[in-house]
């Protein structure tokens, strides 16, 4: 479980976050939305330490992130995996040796074991025969595939997702929601996403944080979102003709 | 005041830097590669251009010696001591902060905005440490090599045109370049060439390690990178000319 209490971030004199209280529960997929500008990259960041909070607390299962040293923080990150918005992935890496880095940095496996188990996360991914491959030579999709299987390759307690459908075309946003969702629960991770997305509010949002103008303004389920009078987020999620149409 | 900001950031940059790498095995793979990029893959301009500076100082020499008291061996002693004292170690350290500088420079502030640093960063793995090192040790142990066959291919390229003008003799050139020879020489360009390695290496990574933003600032800080370096380059060449030659 992830827990952040309070939370305080400004940039020079411009507020960011502003007193934020949210906790993201293990096994579940919880999604952090809010319209663009509204904080919630800035918020991701700083519970995995990206950027230092001006104010407020972090726990990740009861240890308190914000109150660490470097060494502990580094420690705390190799239980952490994320994926990243373009992915990430190292340019000058192919697939089989993104995914294995993590591995060859922080485990004890010999070369065979290593290879069995970026080939197992990349099975799971639906990436088979795809090891030899440069990051240049993939599609938007299998790019957050691998940064997934690269993500998840040393286990993580906890995944972080930020905006994982962006550039994607809806069947592969749908896939990689799935996914996300399935590796969750497969895991038992505490997975946090940050996403604008709607269609991924409505297919896997087990809890959702709804971030307007730096604040937590709403929290919920997927069921919950759909019916609640709040104004601001009911401009946020049915912001087009169509879904106001069909509400 | 920018002057004391930048600096304080390159030194605490340099802190994060010099602490032992989280996998030592990895580390010394890693020296391996920059040795290729940043050595091999730059012996083709260094050697081109050493040779054609050569030949250009030993025209030049063989074209200022007028009087006939001066013996024409005095055309391979200049050609040495300028080669060895000043042409190979800054000339080429100069060509190397463009070529190798601008990469690294570009290389670390592409992996910057393309979030590949966080990436690092939140897989618990310093990434100045893990980018920057491998490089600064390969450089300061790849560049003396590299200025060590600059100085021997320059020196080959004053030959060949001691022998095509025909203004010299081979016999001349040779004898010149025996006499009066002082293995310091070689060792003071050594020492340069070290710390010209160290400030291309720390002062490029440090631009692109400092990038924020796209395309346009990738590109920017790839310039930046080239320009201080050469400046530091050339600061440096007159304090250690001082210090060591004084």
């Amino acid at each position: 479980m992830i827990e952040a209490h309070n939370i305080f971030k400004s940039f020079g004199d411009k507020l960011i976050l502003n007193d934020i209280s949210v906790k993201f529960q293990k096994g579940k997929t919880n999604l952090i939305i809010g319209q663009s500008g509204s904080g919630k990259t800035v918020l991701m960041k700083c519970l995995v330490g990206l950027f230092e909070i001006d104010k407020g607390s972090i726990f990740y299962n009861n240890r308190n992130f914000s109150r660490m040293s470097f060494k502990q923080k580094k420690e705390i990150r190799k239980e952490i995996g994320m994926l990243f918005q373009g992915g990430a992935l190292f340019d000058y890496m192919n697939v089989e040796e993104n995914v294995g880095f993590p591995l060859l940095m922080f485990s004890d496996m010999n070369t065979q074991q290593r290879k069995e188990r970026v080939d197992f996360c990349l099975r799971r991914v639906n990436l088979e025969k795809s090891n030899k491959l440069m990051p240049s030579e993939l599609s938007g999709g299998m790019i957050k595939r691998v940064a997934i299987a690269r993500a998840i390759s040393l286990n993580p307690a906890y995944l972080f997702c930020d905006e994982p459908n962006s550039g994607l075309d809806p069947q592969t946003s749908n896939v990689i929601d799935n996914l996300i969702s399935e590796i969750t629960k497969e895991f038992d991770i505490t997975t946090v996403v940050n996403t604008h997305d709607m269609n991924s509010v409505v297919e896997i949002g087990d809890f959702i944080a709804f971030i307007y103008q730096g604040q937590l303004w709403w929290q919920g389920d997927k069921n919950q979102i759909l019916k609640t009078e709040n104004k601001e987020i009911n401009d946020f999620v049915f912001a087009s003709e169509l879904t106001r149409k069909l509400k | 005041m920018k002057l004391i900001s930048i600096l304080g950031k390159y030194l605490l940059l340099m802190q994060q830097v010099f602490v032992k790498p989280d996998r030592v095995k990895l580390f010394f793979r890693q020296i391996m590669s920059e040795f290729i990029t940043l050595g091999v893959d730059s012996l083709g301009i260094v050697l081109i251009i050493s040779v054609f500076v050569g030949a250009v100082v030993a025209i030049q020499t063989a074209y200022n010696i007028d009087s006939p008291l001066i013996p024409l061996s005095m055309v391979g002693f200049t050609t040495r001591q300028s080669i060895i004292l000043e042409f190979s170690p800054t000339i080429i350290s100069l060509v190397l902060a463009g070529k190798v500088g601008s990469r690294i420079a570009s290389e670390i502030g592409t992996m910057r905005v393309t979030g590949q640093i966080d990436a690092l960063e939140i897989m618990g793995i310093n990434p100045a440490n893990f980018l920057m090192q491998p490089k600064i040790f390969a450089a300061v142990i790849i560049n003396p090599v590299l200025i060590t066959l600059s100085i021997g291919f320059a020196l080959f390229g004053g030959w060949i045109a001691c022998i095509f003008t025909g203004e010299v003799t081979s016999t001349d050139y040779i004898s010149g370049l025996r006499s009066f020879f002082d293995p310091y020489t070689i060792t003071y360009s050594l020492i340069k060439t070290s710390v010209f390695a160290f400030i291309i290496t720390t002062v490029s990574g440090y631009h692109g390690y400092q990038t924020r933003g796209g395309a346009l600032e990738v590109g920017a800080a790839s310039t930046k990178a080239v320009v201080y370096s050469s400046i530091l380059i050339i600061i440096f060449n007159l304090i250690l000319t001082q210090l060591l030659l004084a």
